[in-house]
């Protein structure tokens, strides 16, 4: 019966290859789409397969990443986090806020010193992600609509600091870690490898890693074996929002101005690179290594379109038809996983 | 007008709903075995049986849910085979199930009228006349609620009469009542016979299916039994006792049978040890009211109730997942304020649930299924998942859980070896407190006897287990002391003295 199907523990082959493969299928689906990509960008264009490029890609997809970090968490858990973009908008402004800004900008200022600011900024976006986590867990508002109003709620703040006007000025080191290079490797690269590697260790060697995969994977299990589910869930929310947050500072020292409606295609980006990656939308299922690919496979594909000088209403479209493909396959993997084993 | 203790054998009223040797499988296991049955028009029928006794299917066949099954199916002398729940409904049989499915948002009128509102000539719902003969219609059943009113404000013994209204509204002449009266208070279930007796009157048939046996004496005109798949008995009600009924249900005279279900176990004298768990007025909602008990360590304390007792939430409240609304629970003497399930875990309670579902992580390995309950022990930062294994090879030897791998996903483990693994969770550092819920529900033979065992040892080793099952059988094998719950009461202390399961269901 459908056991037979059911592939091997631990990854182990069981029962042939196939059936190992298939139930691979949300990690090994993403990876080959990549591979794929490359393949048509580098035999499409020269100018694609190049060191140069290679650091164009990775410079774009930092800022994602970082976001697609602490995503990754809240997907885990089942729960989702829309308002990550506006959140890293806003903790942005605020430090540019608390920032000495030129004089020809007409900005409010809070001129403090470099650390202060960048406190400051991570306190708010802190704070941010606490009433998310509230609303979420204590309230019991879905995390859909929580970080529905959190999106609107974060986009009020940098419309109420920033009026419409532009702010340039952010603290030293944010400018150094958004914008300056060691060599020829950006230091917003080296900062998303490096909070993509310690959640990645989070994720899979803690305690609270596991625990996060667990409820995830199923909320009343980990509930009925004596897990708050409600401090994981919270947490999640937070990590998100703190790492938005970061996102959002060296975003604007990337970008080289803080403003309104400066982060809004990120909201999509991140959330792709995760569902793409193969990190399952029910939880309890795939990591930051797919999240990493996922984000390559966005990268690439932004990137290489550009190569290749197509439309740019019609990569628009692309992106769409991609991110559906993921679905469907992030969908149908859940189903092959889940079913087998219920003989 | 039939009323019981009438003679209806002088003047048989015709039969509505014949069944003739009816049998059905699932995969091999035989659910009913040739089963007759009929129904007269004007007839309330009541149908008792244990637990898996075929009730349910049965039901299931007449309803139209269950469309493949042997034998014959007459409705007014016609043989018919129904392939869907629509078209037994389209023939005019109606179920109104334990669980209501009523919309608690919407007005009692609009879920009488459910799906068939009247419209006016634009197409738009006629409240008005809606409201209005909603209300003739439940004014004709003797039922008087505010049509307007919202379902989900009305007490649960009025929304089943609503719901009822809207089975006979929709045209049915035949209605199957599964466990109508579990939920309802001593009035309610007054008022409930008030209205079933008026629907026999007008010539409608009821098939009354419940556990509680003396309020299918008191409404019922006849009785059939159900035992192991098979038909055992069909009589008059004013011809039979509450006893005649159990020793059917439980199997007199099936020697065999009898040494199982009738034979007395003796209860071990009061324990001796100190009370490691007590509440004192537990209540929540319409679950459970004044609770009141207390469990030794080294004793097990059975708690046995039908189906919507009480005792599903009373287990939940003992393990943090439900917030009591008055009383407290209290470990070792100390008042626990028990905020969440992992309070719960912390201050010694373990909690086993009844569904597989709610315990195990299906795509997970078996190892991570077991340690997620000991993880903050074994780990303050970092897992150590070499040790996980350890103790997860321990629990797979001592369970003696097949296939012995730790590293095999849970999923592919049969339901009995999962369950086990819902158990190893919590043997790791013992528990002061054991909770099971439903511990052997659906085991083979063989699974069933290795729980015994290890619920046994556990027991010897001082732990304080509490089972709670609606399986007689379950709580007879396990407990040294018994407490019977009923529609939310404890209504029965068994300790010390000799008891056998048509004593436990004559005291439920």
């Amino acid at each position: 019966m459908a056991r037979a199907q059911a592939e091997g523990a631990g990854g182990r082959p069981r029962g042939g290859a196939r059936h190992w493969l298939r139930g691979q299928l949300r990690n090994i689906a993403p990876f080959i789409t990549l591979l794929a990509l490359v393949a048509f960008f580098s035999l499409a264009t020269p100018s694609f397969a190049t060191l140069g490029n290679l650091n164009n890609i990775l410079t774009q997809i930092s800022i994602t990443g970082i976001m697609a970090a602490g995503l990754t968490f809240v997907i885990l858990c089942a729960e989702i986090d829309l308002s990550v973009a506006s959140v890293a908008n806003a903790t942005g402004i605020i430090v540019a806020y608390f920032t000495l800004q030129d004089a020809s900008v007409a900005i409010a200022n809070l001129p403090l010193q470099g650390w202060m600011a960048i406190l400051l900024a991570l306190a708010s976006c802190l704070l941010l992600g606490l009433i998310t986590a509230f609303g979420v867990t204590r309230i019991g508002i879905p995390s859909f609509i929580m970080t529905l109003a959190m999106l609107q709620i974060a986009a009020g703040i940098c419309a109420m600091l920033v009026r419409g006007q532009i702010a340039y000025a952010v603290p030293s080191i944010i400018v150094t870690l958004g914008s300056r290079s060691v060599g020829p490797v950006p230091w917003l690269v080296i900062v998303a490898a490096l909070v993509l590697a310690l959640s990645h260790v989070v994720l899979t060697y803690t305690r609270f890693g596991r625990y996060v995969y667990m409820t995830g994977g199923n909320r009343e299990a980990a509930e009925y074996s004596g897990v708050n589910v409600r401090l994981i869930v919270a947490a999640v929310m937070v990590i998100s929002a703190v790492l938005s947050g970061i996102a959002g500072m060296l975003g604007v020292a990337h970008f080289g101005s803080a403003q309104q409606e400066e982060f809004d295609s990120f909201l999509l980006d991140s959330i792709s690179a995760v569902v793409v990656g193969g990190t399952s939308l029910f939880g309890g299922q795939g990591g930051i290594p797919n999240t990493i690919v996922g984000l390559f496979v966005l990268g690439v594909l932004n990137n290489g379109l550009d190569h290749v000088n197509i439309d740019s209403f019609l990569k628009i479209l692309i992106r769409g038809l991609i991110l559906l493909a993921a679905l469907v396959i992030n969908v149908y993997a859940q189903r092959l996983r889940t079913q087998s084993p219920q003989a | 007008m039939v009323h019981p203790g009438q003679d209806t054998r002088s003047q048989p009223l015709p039969a509505v709903l014949e069944l003739e040797g009816v049998s059905k499988a699932f995969g091999g296991v035989e659910a009913l075995r040739k089963v007759d049955f009929t129904l007269r028009s004007g007839e309330i029928h009541g149908l008792v049986g244990e637990n898996g006794a075929g009730k349910s299917t049965l039901m299931k066949i007449i309803a139209g849910v269950h469309a493949g099954y042997a034998g014959i199916m007459r409705l007014d002398g016609a043989e018919v085979h129904f392939r869907t729940a629509r078209a037994a409904r389209d023939a005019g049989i109606g179920m109104v199930h334990q669980e209501l499915s009523i919309l608690r948002d919407l007005s009692v009128a609009e879920n009488v009228f459910l799906g068939s509102q009247p419209t006016s000539r634009f197409g738009f719902v006629d409240w008005r006349r809606m409201a209005r003969e909603a209300d003739e219609h439940l004014r004709g059943l003797g039922i008087s609620v505010d049509p307007r009113a919202l379902m989900g404000s009305l007490p649960i013994g009025m929304q089943q009469l609503v719901e009822l209204s809207r089975v006979l509204f929709s045209g049915a002449r035949i209605i199957i009542l599964d466990e109508p009266t579990s939920a309802l208070s001593a009035p309610e279930v007054e008022r409930l016979f008030g209205v079933l007796r008026r629907l026999k009157e007008a010539g409608k048939s009821i098939i009354f299916i419940s556990h509680f046996l003396d309020d299918v004496l008191k409404v019922a005109d006849r009785v059939t039994v159900l035992r192991n798949s098979e038909k055992i008995a069909t009589a008059r009600a004013g011809d039979v006792d509450k006893r005649w009924i159990i020793e059917r249900m439980i199997g007199q005279g099936h020697e065999q049978l009898e040494e199982s279900y009738t034979a007395e176990i003796q209860l071990a004298a009061a324990g001796q040890g100190p009370v490691v768990l007590s509440t004192n007025g537990l209540a929540y909602g319409r679950a459970y009211r004044d609770v009141g008990l207390s469990l030794r360590a080294g004793e097990v304390l059975g708690i046995y109730g039908f189906m919507g007792c009480g005792q599903i939430e009373l287990a939940r409240t003992l393990f943090g997942k439900i917030k009591p609304d008055r009383g407290a629970v209290s470990i070792a003497q100390r008042v626990l304020r028990l905020r969440n399930t992992a309070d719960a875990r912390r201050a010694g309670v373990a909690f086993v649930p009844e569904s597989r579902r709610s315990m195990l992580f299906s795509l997970e390995p078996i190892y991570k299924n077991i340690s997620i309950s000991v993880l903050d022990r074994l780990a303050r930062l970092w897992l150590k998942p070499a040790q996980e294994r350890q103790i997860a090879r321990r629990h797979i030897e001592r369970l003696r859980i097949r296939p012995p791998s730790a590293d095999r996903r849970l999923g592919t483990l049969s339901g009995g070896n999962q369950q086990k693994v819902g158990l190893a969770k919590w043997l790791t550092y013992p528990p002061r407190v054991l909770v099971l819920s439903e511990p052997t529900r659906g085991m083979d033979v063989g699974a069933k006897d290795d729980v015994v065992k290890i619920v046994r040892g556990l027991r010897e080793q001082g732990m304080a287990i509490l089972v709670l099952s609606t399986e007689p059988e379950t709580v007879l094998a396990l407990a040294d002391r018994i407490l019977v719950m009923k529609k939310g009461e404890i209504v029965r202390e068994f300790a010390g003295e000799a008891v056998s399961k048509d004593r436990l269901l004559s005291a439920a």
